[in-house]
């Protein structure tokens, strides 16, 4: 039995069949702990006002569970400072906030971005656009047969001209850990910034945004136990200092009149408008979750896990895993593909068996162009995952082809 | 909802035909669909002679249900003309939106029916339209041409 299930509802509950839900969609959102749906319940029953707005008692109460949440998620990332962290709805728009404000600011025509290929759509989308109103070139950290980045690639390309490195810290399409300290460096040999999408690399091994040295690094609550519409830029002082605001409105000023505004300081500045002080609570709450149980032993008992399900995998007939096998190399996301089965229906016969897998192009298209598929199956892991969950998927994926009738005669 | 249900033999059967595979030469219309979320993207192309559909090819991938739905109406609409592949459209959206549910109406889809049961799969409906919402753009395509003539 594993020891983290019991504190997940939605995974305890059986279906009409009495089985209980295989949930193998971790990459795209995870489920969450009772610890952390009573935090989240907690500060609206005791704590809610509107934070930094009144002088009463409860708002100033609201206030601090703000600061001490934004405290908490310092401490777990090993930021330096409590203003170097900045509340946003998601991974998607700190990444957003980062390529508007800093992007904007600081390149010219000529200059170069450089991403892996493998950057989920919105570690991606938002560089284009910075690009082409800045007329800066794009250019891509390539690949091997293995989804992993081609290290001769990181020399090559973060060359004097860039200025900008975006690259997520662990794939969601392959599972890859990508070498962000090797970029890091090479980028701040030749006076780069480098933007590190910590979305699938946070909830599965322990991050220290210190040690790593990144200058920028974003995240998403919901897939580590956290709630949805909450996440977080962790950005090195000095950098966020010179930037540009991102939203302006409330909360985000120091003075305004009629023609013209002053900004708040750091993080202020950057958090316009009420934030999302239940989210925050809520990541706070799941980071005491993660704690408690170890990031050395989460990574340590996915790794084993991770083990468990390549194998499985390998004896599914006709069945081709993208990426790496070993569990050192990669996260518990495993992206695979089926001869004479689309991603799709196979997603749709599993669901069948109560297992949730995920199909599709993962938000990563030029990923899948490269990797020469234009959609797959995933299956990612997270702590309360068992083994039982992954022999119901290696068992339902034996049948697939049989129910799409190919290969049978 | 069963699995059998939906992967149905005729299903399965169409969902590998080949008999429409293979491009037209000079096809008076061309039309690509595409289903964003999951990868669907096809191709109609149709050979129309004096409002009738002489030939009609369907290129591209995606999974089993929008490839059997695509031969399924390549194959119907085949030797109809325009204004019966636009009914026949219409009756085959109808079925998947449920409000077309006499079974002696249905009858004029034919194999189509074998996808009925898409219906009550919400998550696979677009895959099960793809092509007869193509099918839609291309006959609106040929009508402005003509128009335009
Ligand atoms: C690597 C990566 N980056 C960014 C995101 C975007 O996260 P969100 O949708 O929470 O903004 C995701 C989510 O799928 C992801 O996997
Ligand atoms: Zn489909």
């Amino acid at each position: 039995m594993n020891k983290y299930l019991h504190d997940f509802p939605l995974l305890c509950e059986k279906d009409e069949k009495g089985r209980r839900l295989a949930y193998l969609d971790n990459a795209a959102t995870t489920q969450k702990p009772q610890s952390v749906l009573d935090a989240v319940m907690e500060y609206y029953q005791k704590s809610n006002a509107n934070p930094h707005r009144g002088i009463y008692d409860l708002s100033m109460k609201a206030t601090n569970v703000m600061e001490s949440s934004r405290e908490r998620i310092r401490s777990f990332i090993g930021a330096e400072k409590t203003d170097e962290i900045i509340f946003t709805k998601s991974a998607t728009e700190s990444l957003n906030l980062v390529a508007q404000s800093y992007g904007m600011s600081v390149l010219h025509p000529g200059d170069r971005i450089v991403l892996a290929v493998s950057e989920h759509h919105s570690n991606l989308v938002p560089w284009q656009i910075v690009a082409k109103a800045r007329e800066a070139e794009l250019v891509y950290l390539y690949t091997d047969k293995l989804a992993r980045i081609i290290p001769e690639e990181i020399e090559e390309k973060i060359n004097e001209r860039t200025k900008i490195v975006a690259v997520a810290q662990a794939s969601n399409v392959t599972g890859v850990i990508n070498p962000v300290e090797r970029i890091i460096e090479r980028a701040h040999q030749v006076g780069a910034v480098v933007v590190v999408d910590g979305t699938q690399s946070v909830p599965h091994m322990a991050v220290n945004v210190s040690s790593m040295n990144a200058d920028f690094f974003a995240f998403s609550a919901h897939k580590m136990l956290g709630p949805m519409g909450f996440g977080v830029l962790y950005g090195k002082e000095e950098l966020l200092r010179e930037m540009p605001p991102f939203l302006y409105g409330g909360d985000m000023i120091e003075y305004v009149e009629e023609q013209a505004s002053t900004y708040a300081p750091l993080p202020e500045k950057f958090e316009g408008g009420t934030q999302n002080v239940g989210g925050a609570v809520g990541l706070s709450a799941a980071m005491d979750y993660l704690d408690k149980a170890g990031m050395e032993n989460v990574r340590a008992g996915e790794k084993e896990l991770t083990s468990y399900l390549m194998d499985q995998l390998h004896s599914v007939p006709h069945l081709r895993i993208l990426g790496p096998d070993d569990p050192q190399e990669r996260i518990g996301v495993v992206s695979f593909v089926m001869e004479d089965a689309h991603p799709h229906d196979i997603a749709t016969i599993l669901n069948a068996d109560g297992i949730a897998v995920r199909s599709g192009h993962h938000c990563a298209q030029p990923f899948l162009c490269r990797l020469g598929v234009t959609a797959t199956c995933r299956a990612s892991l997270y702590l309360y995952n068992t083994e039982e969950d992954i022999d119901r998927l290696a068992k339902s994926l034996k049948n697939v082809r049989r129910w799409l009738n190919v290969g049978v005669r | 909802m069963e699995l059998g249900d939906i992967y149905t033999e005729v299903v399965t059967e169409y969902s590998r035909s080949q008999k429409h595979r293979h491009p037209l030469e000079h096809p008076d219309v061309k039309v690509r669909g595409v289903n964003p979320s999951c990868g669907d993207d096809i191709s109609l192309e149709l050979k129309v002679k004096d409002g009738n559909i002489e030939n009609a090819a369907i290129l591209g991938s995606g999974c089993a249900i929008s490839q059997a739905s695509a031969s399924i109406m390549a194959d119907l609409i085949e030797g109809k003309s325009t204004a019966e592949a636009k009914h026949l459209a219409e009756l085959f959206l109808g079925m998947i939106r449920k409000t077309v549910t006499d079974e002696k109406e249905l009858e004029e889809l034919e194999d189509a029916v074998a996808l009925k049961n898409i219906s009550n799969m919400p998550a696979r409906v677009k895959c099960a339209v793809l092509s007869w919402h193509t099918l839609e753009e291309a006959l609106d395509k040929l009508k402005d041409a003509e128009e335009s003539h």
